[in-house]
């Protein structure tokens, strides 16, 4: 049991492991017609939302309500936030409330932690993506994902060794990309990362992968995993890249590519995707693909992460 | 003897930054005499036994927020707060509002410093009207004010134009001036959060590269060189800025350097927790750049120490770090800071610090008295210190209005004992004497 989840820093194999057991016992429950589990009843959980992601808000409002909590969803848009209210204000407010557990979105890297380490709120804190930092939730559904296709009914106890991904895109800007590698790492996967110069961190020399900036020397590897990651459209008004076009032809998914890769390799995207820019809409939507079940998977780890957080005593 | 005045005292026994042993004796705010003194009947003493006496620190780099920012430091309160620290002289930067950037406002802040009484607060005006960086501000005008500017910057903003530069080094030469640049070039640290380095790639933080800093102090270096004029450059920061440094000096451009007590102590590792105390600009840097900041500072290379004094009112640093706003207070804990990063670390001992914290700063602003060494007919700005002191650093040793401070709960040595701004103490005991006080018998 955890006090907050703000980053995948901390996690080890084991720690790792399981949660994700947690959340395929959650998954279970999610198949039976009584979806409904009373773990969380009497709790209020706020999902405080700086950032618009309505797929991100569902799938937590899903994994609350599916413990029984009791939801407030709180978006910033068109609330006193947008006046002016600081991220303090905001927290004490919510404190005043009782609010037992907030899940905040933020564009700010580090709102997460701030929010948890200020004092402001006794709540348990859930990252649910802050700036350009870390999404611990979608790597652990990715990473939950992977295993899942990889050993199915048989997933429990399981980690990720030898497993070889390559996570291709805006590394720089990208919260799935740090949550991924310290998690996939953490759970014996090896992470090698592709992007243009432009979109690498200037000093990655701290994280425990190899980078490149060579999209088809890493297809022709033959990875297990092909994680490719949203590009946001204005990179190429900052100079990034000079045009749409350009970047697939380096860096996108194409179908040529993915029919490069072993038959075996997952093909995965955190969405939402830009069809036939890093992904083709034909591989987005081919065998090898994960997209939709991730989505799926992202209800049951969310559970899982929520009772993790939430149940038990919570010290004062 | 009998002529002695009021105000007239000996402090007896002091070390001075060699190690010999001297009294001083004060007497209408100027040294008279030095040396072993013969007590005289009733005068007043102050028994510096095991302390050591420095001439007062001047501080090239000060922000007093006054006009405009009165919520965060007041002249008053930032004098206060210099005074703790064991200051005589501060240089308050111009990013005010309005903007210090003619005669009317560095008249005001110098007239409000001298109505403090605490230090000699002496104005840097802007180098651009409204620090815009766009026309030339009136640096005549303001140095032959009676706030007599003699340092020229546009402090928080860095003098980016390479024409606007070229003409304020040529300009300020009228007057015998310095422009002190912020080597930041804006288009390489736009929305910049933490340094360009692992840490900033681990927190998600957009970086402020190196390169930022380095590109524009080579820059300035070739313009002050091919104008003959005179360069200061604010709070260096990067191991590639020392290099630059360097090379200018060698080739015998007129340049000088400040660095920062944080810099030479704090790395961007501290920015881990998103704690905004942390968040400064230029950013910390690497234990490397550490590393060369305090081997510039002991063989020269960086000229001075320079606090660069930030205060930002609690709400201002109490939020998301990205919001929050970029800088420390300093003047309290600068001489502390640098006990325990160069002297404490054998890098120099206290003639080094003594130069770098006093004289040198002094010589870099024109202030022939304040850079000289502790003799017989100097005013009296003087510091008592206590070398051997060890404390847990709070905020009831803060004295100005903000408590921004990065070293809030360590562990740092001195202490400041007294400080004496032109024979009169303003810090006695270790503590900062009330305004009222100021002027009455002590």
């Amino acid at each position: 049991m955890s006090e907050h989840l703000l980053s995948t820093k901390g996690f080890t194999r084991d720690s790792a492991v399981t949660l994700l057991d947690v959340a395929e016992d959650m998954a279970d429950t999610q198949r039976r017609q009584v979806k409904k589990l009373p773990t969380l009843r009497g709790t209020t959980i706020v999902n405080l939302f700086f950032e618009d992601s309505t797929r991100t808000r569902i799938s937590f409002e899903a994994a609350a309500k599916r413990l029984s909590a009791d939801v407030i969803t709180f978006s910033a848009k068109g609330s006193s936030v947008s006046k002016g209210e600081s991220l303090q204000d905001t927290a004490q407010t919510l404190q005043a409330m009782g609010a037992d557990g907030i899940v905040i979105r933020h564009s700010s890297s580090g709102a997460a932690h701030t929010l948890a380490t200020s004092g402001w709120t006794r709540a348990g804190v859930v990252n649910a993506g802050d700036g350009t930092h870390e999404h611990p939730t979608q790597a652990l559904l990715d990473a939950f994902t992977i295993r899942k296709r990889r050993h199915g009914d048989d997933s429990r106890g399981r980690d990720l060794a030898g497993v070889r991904v390559v996570i291709v895109g805006d590394i720089l800007h990208s919260r799935v990309a740090r949550s991924n590698l310290w998690l996939l790492t953490a759970m014996g996967a090896s992470v090698h990362l592709v992007a243009p110069p432009t979109l690498l961190p200037s000093h990655t020399e701290g994280w425990p992968v190899t980078t490149g900036i060579d999209l088809d020397e890493a297809i022709d590897g033959g990875p297990d995993v092909v994680m490719m990651l949203r590009v946001q459209r204005e990179r190429m008004t900052e100079a990034f890249f000079p045009t749409a076009k350009e970047y697939a032809s380096l860096y996108g998914l194409s179908v040529a590519r993915a029919d490069r890769l072993p038959e075996s390799s997952l093909v995965m995207h955190p969405g939402p995707m830009n069809r036939g820019l890093e992904i083709a809409g034909a591989v987005a939507d081919s065998p090898r693909s994960t997209v939709l079940e991730q989505v799926q998977n992202g209800i049951g780890v969310r559970m899982a992460v929520l009772y993790d957080v939430l149940a038990g005593e919570r010290s004062a | 003897m009998s002529s002695r005045s009021m105000d007239s005292f000996v402090i007896r026994g002091a070390a001075r930054a060699d190690g010999t042993r001297t009294d001083v004796r004060v007497d209408g705010g100027v040294i008279v005499a030095t040396g072993a003194l013969v007590a005289v009947a009733g005068e007043r003493t102050i028994d510096a036994d095991g302390l050591l006496l420095l001439p007062g620190f001047v501080d090239l780099h000060t922000h007093l927020r006054q006009p405009g920012g009165e919520g965060a430091e007041t002249v008053l309160t930032g004098s206060r707060a210099a005074a703790a620290g064991g200051f005589t002289t501060i240089h308050a930067m111009p990013n005010t509002t309005p903007a210090a950037d003619g005669p009317g406002v560095v008249e005001q802040v110098a007239a409000l410093g001298e109505e403090a009484g605490y230090v000699d607060v002496r104005p840097i005006g802007a180098v651009s009207k409204g620090r815009e960086g766009k026309e030339l501000a009136e640096l005549v005008a303001m140095a032959r004010s009676r706030a007599r500017v003699r340092i020229f910057s546009d402090d928080g903003s860095c003098v980016a134009d390479p024409l606007l530069m070229r003409r304020a080094l040529e300009y300020a030469r009228i007057v015998d001036g310095v422009i002190a640049q912020h080597a930041e070039e804006p288009r390489l640290t736009a929305g910049a959060q933490l340094h360009d380095g692992a840490v900033a790639a681990d927190l998600g933080l957009k970086g402020w590269p190196a390169v930022a800093e380095e590109a524009i102090i080579a820059r300035d270096a070739l313009l002050a060189e091919s104008t003959d004029s005179r360069l200061h450059v604010c709070h260096v920061s990067t191991a590639g800025s020392v290099e630059v440094l360097r090379w200018a000096k060698r080739r015998g451009i007129r340049i000088t350097a400040e660095v920062t007590p944080h810099h030479l102590w704090l790395t961007d590792e501290s920015a881990r927790g998103y704690d905004a105390r942390f968040k400064v600009n230029p950013p910390l840097r690497t234990a490397e750049d550490v590393a060369v900041l305090r081997a510039a500072l002991a063989d020269g290379t960086i000229d001075a120490v320079a606090t660069d004094h930030a205060p930002h009112p609690a709400e201002s640093k109490r939020s998301e770090w990205s919001a929050a706003a970029m800088g420390m207070v300093g003047l309290e804990t600068a001489v502390l800071v640098v006990q325990a990063a160069m002297v404490e670390t054998g890098l120099i001992d206290w003639p080094e610090v003594e130069r770098a914290m006093s004289s040198r700063p002094a010589e870099i602003a024109g202030l022939v008295d304040a850079a000289r060494p502790i003799a017989e007919g100097r005013p009296a700005d003087l510091v008592l210190l206590d070398p051997t002191a060890r404390r847990r650093f709070g905020v009831e040793h803060l004295a100005g209005r903000s408590t921004n401070s990065p070293y809030l709960g360590q562990d740092l040595p001195g202490r400041v004992v007294a400080t004496f701004f032109r024979g009169t103490p303003t810090v006695l005991d270790g503590a900062v004497r009330e305004p009222d006080q100021l002027g009455a018998a002590w």
